[in-house]
């Protein structure tokens, strides 16, 4: 760490010599779920409403993509797999970017700065993403196995 | 840029040349986003989203509609924000910063006019008058 150094003087803050905090952490995954959501999240909302839109069989052809196909085959197989790896990516992502986009709505009053209570609330925002995400699919495929 | 007050002299010097406005819009966009953003999850999570006629019928709703509306207004607004930050920080180069940010606002303008044309079409389907309308 800089600033250990024996007589050392304190060096300017670098990169190379930062120790990854949560409160770093937070902030650089708020960036990068943003834009997740901008690009990936948004592409899918638009494919979605498109799909209704365009009527019955175009939204069967978009579950059948996405969710489930019930003809089956190894192609929509793959799809189905990959689209609810995404749509986890995504309800995680949003997660995350709300509660860390709470956290900056705290900060913006100028509270929450103190050392101790930055790395708590920062922990908190992913513990807090992880556990939404997770109720939120169990919910999800509890229901897909009743229903 | 001014040269008179130290301000005068900072101002406009960051990657963006502008900022308080911005800032602010991200801000007022976030807390649109929370509403309405949060309603659309939670609806998404008590319809039967395989179920055509269900999800037509309730996005054709005027008032569901209307939500759907806002909500790409103020989430494509925040997201147009957003990634032009990324673009700011990491995308250098004057003639491609620029191109990047002409590509950005093709897509967030485009986006939000096909979602709520989207959602237009949706409310306005003959089929939204429900059984016998079509």
């Amino acid at each position: 760490m800089a600033g250990k150094e024996p007589g050392g003087r304190p060096l300017s803050p670098h990169l190379g010599v930062y120790k990854w905090a949560p409160s770093m952490a937070v902030s650089i995954f708020h960036r990068i779920t943003g834009d997740g959501l901008a690009i990936v999240g948004a592409l899918m909302f638009l494919w979605w409403l498109g799909a209704i839109a365009a009527g019955p069989d175009a939204y069967a052809a978009f579950v059948a993509c996405v969710w489930h196909d019930p003809a089956g085959g190894t192609f929509h197989m793959v799809t189905n797999i990959l689209g609810k790896v995404v749509l986890i990516g995504l309800t995680w992502a949003l997660f995350q970017h709300l509660f860390s986009g709470l956290r900056h709505l705290v900060l913006d009053t100028g509270a929450g700065y103190e050392l101790k209570t930055n790395r708590r609330w920062s922990i908190a925002v992913f513990v807090g993403a992880i556990l939404a995400t997770a109720a939120t699919w169990l919910t999800i495929f509890a229901g897909t196995i009743n229903g | 840029m001014g040269n008179g007050t130290r301000l005068g002299r900072v101002r406009g010097l960051g990657p963006s040349h502008h900022g308080t406005g911005h800032w602010l819009q991200q801000r007022f966009t976030a807390l649109g986003n929370l509403l309405l953003v949060t309603w659309f999850v939670v609806s998404l999570l008590r319809l039967p989203l395989t179920d055509h006629g269900a999800v037509t019928r309730w996005a054709s709703n005027p008032t569901v509609a209307l939500g759907l509306i806002l909500m790409v207004a103020s989430v494509f607004w925040h997201l147009r924000l957003g990634l032009q930050v990324m673009i700011e920080d990491y995308v250098h180069g004057e003639a491609t910063r620029l191109l990047s940010l002409v590509i950005l606002n093709f897509y967030a303008i485009g986006g939000a006019a096909y979602g709520i044309f989207a959602i237009i079409r949706i409310a306005l389907a003959p089929a939204a008058l429900g059984p016998g309308g079509m």
